[in-house]
């Protein structure tokens, strides 16, 4: 082993990258009798592509026969409901359309149709009068659509959250912050490098998403390499989240699933994405031309939407593969080497099943796995106040006063649900955003920030100059009154 | 859960809370309650800890924490109940009022009659849909000006303002007192939108520069904001190339418009006026929901915290006769209507029983003008601005003098 200073760690499987597809093999995997390490670069796991997409579960359709899309993603979309009820996260089952506008286009539909029914995904078509009577908002030029019940939504920040908390139910370890730097196999071993530590792991589970052709550099295989492709996501204001039903697709276009109209889990309806072939991984900004195109398609489905009822826009970038398709493999070249890479779209959807896959590879690679008895499926879900009947509300508040206080107007969120998710691993005012919403609404934060500063200052015992966004280096607020108008002159 | 009988229910105890309390209870009304959920009385006037407040009202020139604490102190003197960090979470239109504190937990309130005076909020990034990266170090103006005059943080030493509203004058001005520098404040109309003094005091007396007919068009960054890119704007508020400059920066603060908080109200049925985002209102400042008064910045935004207080009054007062059962059918019912360079009135629809004062915006600003009020009044204005907003009064008598039931209010040349 390289001579270092750094504080040793061993664990027979290191897992790189917290997003959905480490979070989800974390918890395969700790239904096992086996030692599992997760590190995670950001200051909380989820962060990656994984809180920046369309929260779609797709119904498995699309994919193209032979790939490990559609390998991955019919299956997927199957174990959705168990496993969204044993983590207690939402799960909205509310249905996929994919509209026709002309014949050609009807005839695209139909073979959609086919594709899907051959793989045993249900599937319906719908007449224009049976369109427009299920979902009387859209465009009445359409000429019908293909129905996938099975479709539907989740807050994929959640779901990675809640994995990953079930995981460590289960016995799994994890780490933030923990970016790795260098890895290199030596002596059957395998070693990771992050700021503080040096990891020594029996098998490695690369699933760094935007970065895993980076780490797997490090190992010395260059043999794929990852295309950072943008996608620009339009929210609209809860008041207009009746204006559809089911997620609305376009015909495709050719590389990507074309701008959809999207009722979220969370109740937002949502627009986007655009696809736009980037040079950097982490370019994560919006762009007028983006919104141009975003609104142009989504208006083309739903005429009535009115952007001034947009609250907010983000990008989250596509790790796609030089192959176009997902990686899901055993290294070539690096004995007890596991690639979960080039999960692009439909990824979160495949997640659950690319992590189910993950113990087969692990055992081609000599790993011995046997199931634990005491393996424990079920996570316990957050309280979520503002879903509760006004009596289960008084009730809560008298066994405990801090869910009488409303931090968040917006969402009504109550102090008592941003203090359970500081103690369920929230960090960050993101990280309490991303889990219970406070902040998410149409005033984004600019009531409720300050509170929830003071929050995570007094929580996490650290001073309020501390506390961030996102991450050291995404201070709230970085001085102290008079810090700057006042020095010291002796 | 926990019922409650009141007569008025007042949701709010901003400035406007405060006045129609007071004058729901002057008129008779017994059990005033203010619902409120700070930890305080006086909503957004705590912390605008400048002064400037009550010139009209008190002949003096207070801060707003003073100004509020004139109306506490006179409600302390009465009895009218306070419930203070209390939640109103839903309103119906039976006027039934579910709030929740810590203490009570959940609360049904049963109102005679209500009025909305929950304020307003600010004009978000995401409205604006400004390109560009998410990093920290992007305020709403008064979310800043809570961390500095509230909570005692400094955002960042090194600022541009987006928008010249007050709130981003003021606070232009006390990020420099605090020892930042203010490096750009930019406006996309031709002319600052908040308060000619604002504009001397704030900015002109600081050296801090302004540049109008402009705008962010990228916000650089990824975990802390590093700069900004500005441009010129045509007439059409589109960027015009060539005209790009970058600024560096860690904070951005963005004072571009407030929007009334009509959630509460929109779900029990309130009916909302597209223009001012808030309740449509007749001259007893009810909404078409009876019973339910509205008034304050909820109503619509107002640049002066004294005509809320003016306003509120009225709204309180009628609040209170109508829980004693006093109002009546109104005989005729006259409609509002926004004339030439008057973007809205409110009322939005008056009788001719009652003295009425009406408040309005221009779309424009225009100089040697008058102000028309259906040929019942005529007033002239050496200027108007779409910063300052407009009153006139009118008599029951001039408004049974009009022929027809509409009165429309316009600006007419000299
Ligand atoms: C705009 C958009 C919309 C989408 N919509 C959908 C949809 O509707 N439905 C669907 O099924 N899929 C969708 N996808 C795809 C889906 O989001 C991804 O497939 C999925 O999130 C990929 O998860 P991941 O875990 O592979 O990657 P990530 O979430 O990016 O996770 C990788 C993690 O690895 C960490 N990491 C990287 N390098 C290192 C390192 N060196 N050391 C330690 N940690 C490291 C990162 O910080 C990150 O947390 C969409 C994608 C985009 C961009």
């Amino acid at each position: 082993m390289k001579v270092t200073d750094k504080q040793t760690l061993t664990a027979q499987v290191v897992i790189v990258g917290g997003g959905i597809i480490g979070t989800a093999t974390a918890r395969e995997l700790s239904r096992y009798n086996v030692d599992v390490l997760l590190l995670e670069a950001e200051a909380e796991v989820g962060w990656g592509t994984t809180k920046a997409n369309s929260g779609i579960v797709h119904g498995g359709f699309h994919e193209e026969p032979g790939t490990l899309k559609a390998k991955y993603c019919f299956p997927g979309n199957q174990m959705y409901p168990q496993l969204c009820e044993e983590l207690d996260v939402c799960f909205k089952q509310n249905g996929i359309l994919m509209v026709g506008r002309t014949p050609e286009e009807m005839e695209t539909v139909q073979e959609y149709y086919k594709r899907g029914t051959e793989r045993g995904v249900k599937l319906q078509l719908l007449s224009k009068e049976e369109l427009l009577e299920q979902e009387p908002n859209l465009d009445p030029e359409l000429a019908g659509a293909l129905y996938a019940p099975e479709g539907g939504s989740v807050m994929p920040f959640e779901l990675a959250a809640a994995l990953m908390e079930n995981a460590v139910q289960n016995g799994v370890r994890y780490e933030v912050n923990a970016k790795v730097i260098g890895a290199w196999a030596e002596g059957g071993k395998k070693y990771l490098e992050t700021a503080e530590k040096v990891i020594e792991a029996d098998y490695v589970i690369n699933a760094a998403g935007l970065f895993s052709d980076d780490l797997a550099r490090m190992f010395g295989d260059d043999y794929f390499s990852i295309r950072p492709r943008k996608g620009e996501e339009y929210i609209f204001d809860l008041s207009v989240k009746d204006m559809v039903k089911s997620t609305i697709f376009p015909v495709p276009g050719k590389i990507s699933k074309g701008i959809l109209v999207i009722p979220t889990a969370a109740g937002n309806l949502m627009m986007g994405p655009t696809g736009d072939n980037v040079d950097e991984k982490e370019d994560l900004g919006t762009s007028q031309d983006g919104f141009n195109r975003v609104f142009d398609g989504a208006k083309s489905l739903v005429p009535g939407l009115d952007p001034r009822k947009i609250i907010a826009q983000f990008a989250g970038v596509r790790a796609a593969s030089d192959r176009g398709d997902f990686i899901v493999e055993l290294s070539p070249n690096v004995p007890g080497l596991v690639h979960l890479a080039g999960i692009e779209s439909p990824g979160l959807t495949a997640a659950p099943a690319i992590a189910a896959d993950v113990p087969r590879l692990l055992r081609e690679a000599g790993l011995e796995l046997e199931e634990k008895e005491d393996f424990n499926p079920r996570r316990s879900g957050v309280i979520r106040f503002h879903t509760l009947s006004r009596e289960e509300q008084d009730k809560l508040v008298q066994e405990d006063p801090s869910f009488g206080r409303i931090i968040c107007r917006c969402e009504s969120i109550t102090e008592g649900e941003i203090v359970d998710a500081i103690h369920r691993g929230a960090r960050t005012l993101d990280g309490i955003k991303f889990r219970v919403r406070a902040g998410a609404g149409r005033c984004q934060g600019g009531f409720c920030q300050p509170f929830i500063t003071q929050i995570l200052s007094r929580e996490l015992g650290i001073p309020v100059t501390q506390v961030t966004k996102a991450g050291p280096g995404s201070e709230q607020v970085k001085y102290e009154a008079k810090e700057l108008s006042e020095q010291e002159v002796l | 859960m926990k019922q409650v009988h009141v007569d008025v229910a007042v949701i709010g105890g901003g400035p406007a809370g405060l006045a129609a309390s007071l004058a729901a209870r002057k008129e008779g009304a017994e059990r005033v309650l203010i619902i409120e959920r700070n930890t305080e009385l006086g909503g957004i006037l705590q912390q605008c800890i400048h002064h400037g407040f009550g010139l009209h009202r008190f002949k003096e020139e207070l801060t707003g924490p003073e100004y509020a604490q004139r109306f506490i102190d006179f409600i302390k003197e009465t009895d009218i109940e306070v419930m203070l960090e209390t939640m109103v979470l839903e309103v119906t239109p039976e006027r039934k009022i579910y709030a929740v504190n810590s203490e009570s937990g959940m609360l049904e309130i049963h109102a005679k009659s209500i009025v909305l005076a929950m304020g307003c909020r600010e004009r978000t990034r995401g409205a604006l849909r400004i390109p560009g990266g998410r990093p920290a170090g992007v305020y709403s103006a008064g979310t800043a000006q809570r961390y500095v005059n509230i909570d005692g943080y400094v955002p960042g030493k090194k600022a541009v303002i987006l928008g010249s509203g007050d709130i981003g004058l003021i606070m232009a001005r006390r990020f420099t007192l605090e020892g930042a520098k203010v490096e750009a404040v930019v406006e996309v109309l031709p002319y600052a939108a908040g308060l000619t003094r604002n504009v001397v005091q704030c900015l002109e007396d600081y050296d801090i520069p302004l540049y109008l007919q402009s705008t962010v068009i990228e916000i650089h960054g990824n975990k802390r904001i590093e700069a900004v890119t500005i441009a010129q704007v045509d007439e059409k508020w589109n960027p015009i190339p060539g005209t790009e400059r970058k600024i560096e920066c860690d904070t951005l603060l963005l004072s571009v418009g407030l929007v009334p908080e009509n959630e509460l109200s929109s779900q029990a049925g309130v009916a909302i006026d597209p223009i001012t985002n808030g309740p449509l209102v007749d001259d007893a400042m009810m909404t078409n929901l009876p019973g339910i008064f509205a008034c304050g910045n909820v109503l619509h935004v107002h640049d002066l915290v004294d005509n809320v207080s003016k306003e509120s009054e009225r709204a309180g007062m009628y609040a209170g006769r109508y829980a004693l059962g006093k109002s009546s059918e109104k005989a005729r019912r006259i409609k509002v209507q926004a004339g030439e360079n008057i973007r809205y009135v409110v009322p939005h629809e008056v009788s001719s029983e009652e003295p009425v004062e009406f408040f309005m915006r221009v779309q424009r600003p225009q100089d040697d003008v008058a102000l028309d009020v259906g040929g019942l009044r005529r007033i002239r204005k050496t200027s108007v601005r779409p910063s300052e907003m407009l009153d006139v009064k009118i008599t029951p008598e001039q408004l049974q003098s009009l022929e027809g039931d509409t009165l429309v209010i316009q600006i007419v040349e000299q």
